[in-house]
């Protein structure tokens, strides 16, 4: 380890992995650190990505597939199922990933691309000189360090410290946060094709269980609720009794537990000399809770504002603001109309939520888009429309109408 | 500045951290810190997916 760097990514999962790789690449004196001594390991996450996007920033390579699936089914409460293929099903399946092993092979690509990669090393704090953040503190086997950087990358993940520290306020309340645990379930018989998910207050108050194949008799079976319906019940007791019901015979041979952000969109990522990416950032989606994909898409565009800040020596926030730009350019209007989604969606009982399923079950939806599902939907829930009205503005109802009409 | 962690229940998710106001909670690889600043609010014992905070009375 030196004492001066370019670029320090703090946190090594998928979007701290990718601004270090693409910070390297482009010849910058990067150092990315991560606080656990194994990278990818304990995971925090059901391991479903969208692959076509995936595939535009990484080789697939069959290590770190589990599975690979069709789509989607997502059950209400009285069992109505609404199929969905992969095309709209959100961005989250297509892989079902092995993410210590896809966390551990994208920091490896991040070393290859010249990063030094420093494990079991955590921030503590940040270096700051006349407002600018000018590197970290850090410790690494009850030793501490003054590591020096032009720019700082904040990729520390749900529990992120780094934006707090430069006084971009991250907090995020229950309501914002989704909690949840998650089971590696084997010896059960599971539709290794698809991606299901079960909505319903009594299931999972304001969340969903999912079960995602993780090849043949395995899969992740778990459950994110809202974190204000936390508290009377948890997660893992939620999650018990789904598995107690469903899978009565099946074998745990994992458990996880994690926060999920699903605030969507957050004030600013940038400060001078400093930028939020992934989770971090808070860049997961409000209704699907996804983000590997996001904050891969994302840390691979805060690697290329940091290698354009670094050559023309500004790093301010006015500088870096191209990232934030971009950004929201490509993923905020998607994060945002998710959550007005997310907020309609989390107020409907138990009884409206089988109404929504048996209206769509049945129709081919096979290719139709998000934003046609959802006219789709809306046309048979007419009450549903008025409330969801803000992410029609500006999209022509024929288009809509035609996308529904050619695949119903 | 008195909130529980129970580390035989905790799941170092990091969860807590996340929605502690002051940011008094860190996660150190397996285990979460309490610093002085925490105000026993209780939010973090509420999210906590297992239960592994308490807030005494």
């Amino acid at each position: 380890m030196k004492d001066d760097y370019d670029v320090i990514v703090v946190g090594a999962g998928p979007g701290g992995s990718m601004t270090a790789k693409t910070a390297a690449n482009a010849g910058l004196d990067v150092l990315l650190i991560e606080k656990r001594q194994q990278i990818g390991d304990p995971v925090r996450c059901a391991e479903g990505v969208n692959k076509k996007y995936l595939k535009e920033y990484i080789q697939p390579d069959p290590a770190w597939i589990s599975a690979e699936v069709k789509g989607s089914k997502i059950y209400a409460p009285d069992g109505a199922m609404v199929e969905m293929s992969e095309k709209i099903a959100g961005a989250e399946v297509g892989y079902v990933l092995e993410r210590k092993v896809f966390d551990r092979a994208l920091a490896r690509d991040a070393a290859l691309a010249g990063a030094e990669v420093m494990v079991k090393t955590r921030a503590t704090g940040l270096l700051m000189e006349d407002g600018f953040v000018k590197g970290i503190k850090a410790e690494h086997m009850d030793e501490k360090y003054n590591i020096r950087a032009d720019i700082v990358v904040g990729a520390d993940g749900v529990e992120s410290k780094v934006g707090r520290w430069a006084g971009i306020d991250t907090t995020l309340k229950p309501k914002d946060i989704c909690t949840c645990a998650q089971y590696l379930m084997t010896d059960i018989e599971i539709d290794t094709d698809f991606c299901k998910f079960y909505v319903g207050h009594k299931i999972a108050p304001l969340g969903y269980v999912w079960v995602f194949p993780k090849g043949n008799k395995m899969a992740n079976v778990g459950i994110g609720i809202t974190g204000n319906m936390s508290g009377e019940v948890r997660a893992k007791e939620l999650l018990d009794d789904f598995v107690q019901k469903r899978y009565p015979g099946g074998k745990v041979i994992e458990f996880i537990v994690g926060g999920v952000p699903i605030c969507g969109t957050i004030e600013r990522t940038v400060a001078n000399g400093l930028m939020l990416v992934g989770d971090a950032a808070r860049q997961s989606d409000p209704v699907t809770g996804g983000g590997i994909f996001n904050s891969i898409w994302a840390g691979d565009i805060a690697g290329k504002v940091a290698v354009n800040a670094i050559k023309h020596s500004d790093v301010s926030a006015e500088f870096l603001q191209e990232y934030e730009t971009k950004w929201r350019a490509g993923l905020g209007r998607d994060l945002d109309m998710s959550l007005v989604v997310k907020e309609r969606f989390m107020r409907l009982t138990d009884d409206e939520l089988n109404t929504l399923g048996h209206s769509l079950e049945g129709i081919d939806l096979g290719s139709v888009t998000l934003i046609g599902l959802l006219w789709a939907l809306f046309k048979a829930n007419k009450k549903l429309l008025w409330d969801l009205r803000s992410i029609f503005k500006g999209i022509k109802e024929i288009e809509m109408e035609a996308s529904v009409e050619v695949n119903s | 500045m008195t909130v529980k962690v129970n580390r035989f229940k905790c799941g170092y998710c990091g969860a807590c951290v996340s929605v502690c106001p002051p940011g008094a909670l860190e996660l150190i690889e397996t285990w979460i810190e309490v610093d002085e600043t925490c105000t026993d609010c209780g939010i973090c014992a509420k999210i906590c997916p297992v239960g592994a905070l308490e807030v005494p009375k």
